[in-house]
């Protein structure tokens, strides 16, 4: 469990988080949403201590993040998964080195145990005969299938996610979606995903916390995103007309 | 930011590179790959420009010393002593700050700005150790072997210069370059060089390790590096002599 209170991060004059408290729960997908410039991303890096908070706490199954030893720390990293926006794969690397890499720097596995892993991941992942391929020979989802398989190699605690849907087509990324919460509710995992795309919060938003100049406006499911009267919500989150029907159909059906 | 912020940045950075790498099996594979990329792969570049620059070293030396008074062996010393000084320490560190300089900044600037530095960081990685390390090690260890075959090539150049042109005798350029030799000027050599490779791997590392932006923000940071390298060699350089040689 992850548990955040009054989370303050700024950049010289400006003020991105303005005290932000949030809980997130094992095995379940938490969706933080928002517009460009609400915070979203200084929040998901301030939760994997890329950016070190100026006030609050951020307590992973209650150890404060900001009070770690350098071994707590290095410890706490290694239960972090991380999906960046870009995908992040290291570009001299093949897709099986990438996903390897993290194995080869913090266990003492053999080589042969080390394929095994990766292997498995990958099939977890539904990639299959890419382990030679470089980052630049796959197209755009199956590079955040690799980010997803190189996140989860170590067995990570804590998975987040900034974007993971972001430049792809539609179906990939129900596809991206759907294997995210799969890897969530099957090995237990806490997951934080930053999203913009409205199809993911009403698919897999378990928790769903919306955020508008870097302070907490609404907190919900995605049940609760289509009864909500929050006026900042509604025009975010059904901003196109496609988006309204659906959300009146809903509403007609659940009367 | 001020120069003396950067200064501090900088110093700041290196107390992060030179730490103890977290798995030396991976920094052994890390630092072998950087000596190809950075040290093997720069020998062809080193090799032809101190051939030819040999050769005009010891062409123009002849056409000035035209006085019948002077021995044609002075033109051997001349170039011998202008190409271990000079030419291949100071002139082929430059042209590798340009070469290296820019591939360093890129490449560690395109690690950053696609977040390639970020996923290191949050895997746990000493980011700064893991990248930057090997390369101050690859070049601090290579540059010497490769500045030495410039010093051979230069002189060889010279006396091919002479050989073609018939300016003058191969044998009096050897007996030159064999005239008052003195094992010092080599260790100085070489201390100016471990002092270049340093500025050649670390301040491009600097230049990209913190870059911020996109692509047009890495371009902007490879030129400056190579900038910045190449006025830090020369003042470096200066500094050196007046250490060494006065």
């Amino acid at each position: 469990m992850i548990e955040v209170k009054n989370l303050h991060k700024g950049f010289g004059k400006v003020q991105v988080l303005k005290g932000i408290d949030a809980t997130f729960h094992p095995g379940k997908t938490n969706l933080i949403i928002g517009q460009s410039g609400s915070g979203k991303t200084v929040f998901i890096k301030s939760l994997i201590g890329l950016h070190k908070p100026e006030k609050g706490t951020i307590a992973f199954d209650g150890r404060i993040n900001t009070k770690f030893t350098d071994d707590e720390k290095q410890q706490w990293r290694q239960e972090i998964g991380m999906v960046f926006q870009g995908s992040a794969l290291f570009d001299s690397q093949t897709v099986q080195d990438n996903v390897m890499f993290p194995l080869k720097m913090f266990t003492k596995k053999s080589e042969e145990e080390m394929l095994d892993r990766v292997n498995f991941v990958l099939k977890r992942v539904k990639l299959k005969d890419s382990n030679k391929k470089l980052p630049a020979e796959l197209s755009g989802g199956m590079q955040k299938r690799v980010a997803i398989a190189r996140a989860i190699v170590m067995n990570p605690k804590y998975l987040f996610c900034d974007e993971p849907n972001s430049g792809l087509d539609p179906r990939t990324a129900i596809v991206i979606d759907n294997l995210i919460q799969e890897i969530t509710d099957e090995y237990q995992i806490t997951t934080v995903i930053n999203t913009h795309d409205m199809n993911s919060v009403l698919e897999i938003g378990e928790k769903i916390i919306f955020l508008k100049d870097g302070k907490k406006e609404w907190e919900g499911t995605s049940e609760d995103i289509f009864k909500t009267e929050n006026e900042a919500v509604v025009d975010f989150v059904y901003s196109s007309d496609l988006l309204k029907k659906v959300r009146q159909a809903h509403l007609n059906q659940t009367k | 930011m001020n120069y003396i912020e950067h200064i501090g940045k900088y110093f700041l950075m290196l107390s992060r590179v030179f730490t103890k790498p977290q798995r030396f099996k991976l920094f052994y594979q890390a630092f072998m790959k950087e000596v190809e990329d950075l040290g093997l792969k720069s020998l062809g570049i080193i090799m032809f420009i101190s051939f030819f620059i040999g050769g005009v070293i010891a062409l123009q030396t002849a056409l000035n010393l035209d006085n019948p008074f002077i021995p044609d062996s002075l033109i051997g010393f001349a170039a011998k002593r202008s190409i271990i000084l000079e030419f291949a320490p100071t002139f082929c560190s430059i042209i590798l700050a340009g070469k290296v300089g820019s591939y360093i900044t890129s490449s560690i600037g395109t690690m950053r700005v696609t977040e390639q530095i970020d996923a290191l960081e949050v895997m746990g990685i000493n980011s700064l150790n893991h990248l930057v390390l090997p390369k101050v090690l690859a070049t601090i260890f290579f540059y010497p072997f490769l500045i030495t075959l410039g010093m051979f090539l230069g002189i060889f150049g010279g006396w091919t210069a002479g050989y073609i042109s018939g300016l003058f005798a191969g044998v009096d350029y050897i007996v030159g370059i064999q005239l008052d030799f003195d094992p010092f000027l080599l260790a100085y050599a070489i201390i100016k060089t471990l002092v270049f490779a340093f500025l050649i791997a670390t301040v491009p590392s600097y230049h990209g390790y913190y870059v911020k932006g996109g692509s047009i923000a890495v371009g902007r940071a490879s030129t400056q590096s190579v900038v910045w390298t190449t006025i830090l060699i020369v003042i470096a350089n200066y500094i050196l002599t007046q250490m060494l040689l006065t």
